[in-house]
């Protein structure tokens, strides 16, 4: 589904992704973990369009696209999907216009109907319900006035409702307590099929016993320098990530 | 003799009695304001002595007074004496066919959704026998005249209707009010007046599309709106489209009587020429609006979606005399570019309950600057008077400002006045966000400018709400990013 080469990108002119290599299929849930400033929240970023990241080498495929032609709707319209780590305030506009337009451009963009507003109320129940938010949300403005947990799980709802091939959680849990934790990884858990697959950026291994992974990527100033099973977040948990670096170093040496 | 030689000497023999130096165009006075000037108007509008009397006294209080400074605008000083006061409504020259219509023009045309016999209309072009204006006008008129209420242009009003101008006009707006209200008292050339008798519920809104012979907008508009005791109008002044004029500074006045239990709606949409990108050339707008809640429980609302001008300095005020009596005021004032707008409104609370409703929407955009001023006054003698405003900006980009400037001075202690304000900025971040959700730009900076507005949109009359709507897209293209 996504496939990445040799990705280079920089902030302001600053280089932080110095040659990323990544594949992703179907089905398939990858974890983005690595030390403060190596580049996790950028490739979430510069993968979603974010004009603020230039990209300056490289290519990224998505499902046959070049992911670089395509602007920041068209890609959420192709199904890409990001979990912001700092999701914005947007006074004025509520959760359930949000949706409901994002939701019917989506449709549109593959030749569908917009959605019945009985089909449209009904789902944000049922996926409402899943994460534990309840009625009073769906009128009230996008992110105003919610906490950082309730933001995460704001995100989290709309992964849901949204339904894309491809999710991009950007440290969705940073700022949770341990029922929040919980309850938004149930939610990612019901989103997982075989049709779609999932980018999880995070710092801790914590995340990742509950939504367990099948790969597991260290990435560290700019490059991804070990891949591995599961089993791997648990060695970093332990470890921390010196000894990836010392590694590196080694065999750069050689 | 032939037509036009009779008009030719008409004119050159006036012009000989009026002292005017003979080589000056046939349709319009030279620069300058004096008391010839105004008598020049009052005999092309063929106005009885006493209005020319009431002119002259209007423009000997204006050369007592100075020019109000306190508004947070700057612009070049106006030389008063280089404005010509007078200019006899020539009918633009026709053009045959919308082909011959600038194609920008008609773009925005597109883009507001203006229905097409409209657009000929605004277009200059001769509208044809299958969009009759004339008849539709005719038989909306006739309709006016079997309920009574009249519907016409100031100028008649003077003319046919002496007693009730003399009984109301200036009764809101006095010539001593303030500088521009003087100056439009002695050289008003235009407007309208609309009288509702008693009972009368007006059938239809009035528009001014539909008063026959509706000549270019004047600079100088003169407005007088009186319903009854248990009447009610809703009155629709402006249009969507952008309007250019020759004439920089436009000051009208618009004064609104309702009597016992009567109710007058009055609603605005105005996009009066802003100036090129640079912010040259553009039109102000100093405006004085007062409605006079006279009647017990009678009610005044003031709608307005206000997008155009270079300045807009303006304050559609109530007062509220009657006991009962409620004030609206609902705004949304959008700047961008290097618009400028210190605008607002005065609620003054004289009888007893009297209630009262603000609720402003500032959009600034661009480098530009918009300031929402507003008194509400509680007088002594007003028992239990209720305000609620409501005051909220929104800063599109960060070249922008917006301010308020609130104002609160209450006399009784049974009042209840509430007051909240909020600021927003839209940024690339949001913009972003609803990016990220496969919304474009444009449709995203619409749904949150719409999301702001909504609490105004659903007060104003129907058709203006989605042609305002489309006119905020129009204004704020390009604001973000």
């Amino acid at each position: 589904m996504l496939k990445i080469v040799n990705l280079h990108a920089e902030v302001e002119g600053k280089p932080i992704l110095k040659g990323i290599n990544l594949e992703i299929n179907k089905g398939e849930v990858h974890a983005i973990m690595g030390p403060n400033g190596s580049g996790k929240s950028t490739l979430a970023n510069v993968l979603s369009g974010n004009e603020n990241y230039q990209v300056t080498e490289g290519e990224i495929w998505y499902e046959g696209h070049n992911m670089l032609d395509l602007s920041p709707e068209d890609r959420a319209r192709e199904g890409v999907f990001l979990a912001f780590q700092y999701p914005v305030e947007i006074p004025g506009i509520s959760n359930a216009t949000l949706l409901k337009t994002a939701i019917n451009e989506i449709r549109k963009h593959n030749g569908m109907d917009d959605i019945s507003p009985k089909d449209f109320l009904a789902k944000m129940r049922e996926k409402g319900q899943i994460l534990g938010m309840n009625d009073s949300l769906i009128n009230r403005s996008v992110n105003s006035g919610f906490s950082g947990g309730e933001k995460k799980r704001n995100e989290i709802l709309q992964l849901l409702m949204l339904e894309p091939k491809l999710a991009l959680l950007d440290e969705t849990d940073s700022g949770l307590d341990i029922d929040a934790l919980k309850i938004v990884s149930t939610g990612v858990n019901s989103f997982r099929s075989s049709e779609n697959a999932v980018l999880l950026v995070t710092h801790y291994q914590r995340l990742l016993n509950y939504i367990v992974p099948d790969f597991v990527h260290v990435l560290s100033n700019g490059k991804i320098l070990k891949s591995g099973g599961k089993e791997l977040a648990l060695k970093l948990e332990d470890q921390g990530y010196d000894w990836i670096n010392k590694a590196e170093l080694e065999t750069e040496s050689v | 003799m032939s037509e036009d030689m009779k008009v030719v000497e008409d004119l050159t023999q006036s012009e000989y009695k009026w002292g005017f130096v003979t080589d000056i165009e046939m349709d319009k006075a030279p620069n300058g304001l004096n008391e010839e000037i105004i008598r020049f108007i009052s005999a092309k509008k063929n106005e009885p002595e006493w209005m020319t009397e009431l002119r002259l006294k209007a423009y000997k209080t204006w050369l007592k007074m100075a020019e109000p400074d306190w508004a947070k605008i700057n612009y070049p000083k106006i030389d008063f004496q280089e404005i010509s006061y007078y200019a006899a409504p020539v009918k633009k020259p026709l053009l045959n066919s919308m082909d011959e219509v600038d194609p920008a023009l008609l773009e925005t045309f597109e883009k507001l959704g203006i229905p097409l016999a409209e657009r000929q209309r605004l277009a200059g072009v001769a509208v044809d026998a299958v969009f009759d204006s004339v008849s539709v006008a005719t038989t909306f008129r006739e309709t006016l005249a079997k309920e009574g209420i009249i519907f016409c242009s100031i100028s008649e009003a003077i003319r046919n209707h002496p007693d009730l101008i003399k009984k109301y006009l200036g009764s809101v707006v006095p010539a001593t009010d303030n500088y521009f209200a003087a100056l439009n008292s002695a050289v008003f050339t235009d407007g309208s007046f609309v009288f509702i008798p008693k009972g009368v519920r007006c059938p239809m809104e009035l528009s001014t599309y539909f008063r026959i012979n509706a000549e270019n907008t004047g600079q100088f508009e003169r407005t007088l709106i009186v319903a009854e005791d248990d009447s009610y109008v809703s009155y629709l002044e402006g249009c969507t489209a952008p309007m250019r004029d020759s004439n920089q500074l436009h000051a009208a006045v618009v004064e609104l009587v309702t009597l016992e239990n009567a109710e007058i709606k009055y609603s605005t949409v105005q996009n009066w020429y802003p100036g090129d990108k640079e912010g040259k050339g553009g039109i102000y707008n100093f405006v004085t609006k007062r409605g006079m809640c006279r009647g017990k429980n009678s009610k005044i609302s003031w709608t307005q979606v206000e997008t155009g001008s270079a300045i807009t300095w303006k304050y559609p005020s109530c007062v509220l005399a009657g006991e009962n009596s409620i004030g609206e005021f609902y705004s949304i004032a959008v700047t961008n570019n290097f618009q400028q707008a210190d605008t607002g409104t005065k609620m003054i609370h004289i009888g007893k309950n009297t209630r009262s409703t603000i609720i402003s929407k500032g959009i600034s955009a661009g480098k530009s600057n918009n300031s929402y001023r507003g008194l509400v006054k509680i007088g002594k003698k007003a028992e239990n008077a209720r305000n609620f405003s409501q005051c909220d900006s929104m800063l599109m980009g960060d070249k922008c400002g917006a301010h308020t400037f609130p104002y609160i001075e209450v006399e009784n202690p049974s009042a209840k006045v509430e007051h909240e304000a909020t600021t927003s900025k839209v940024g690339e971040d949001q913009i972003f966000y609803l990016n990220s959700r496969g919304i474009d730009t444009e449709d995203a900076v619409n749904m949150i400018v719409n999301g702001f507005c909504k609490e105004v949109f659903n007060v104003l009359p129907m058709e203006f709400a989605v042609e305002a709507q489309k006119l905020l897209a129009v204004s704020l293209e390009g604001s973000v990013g």
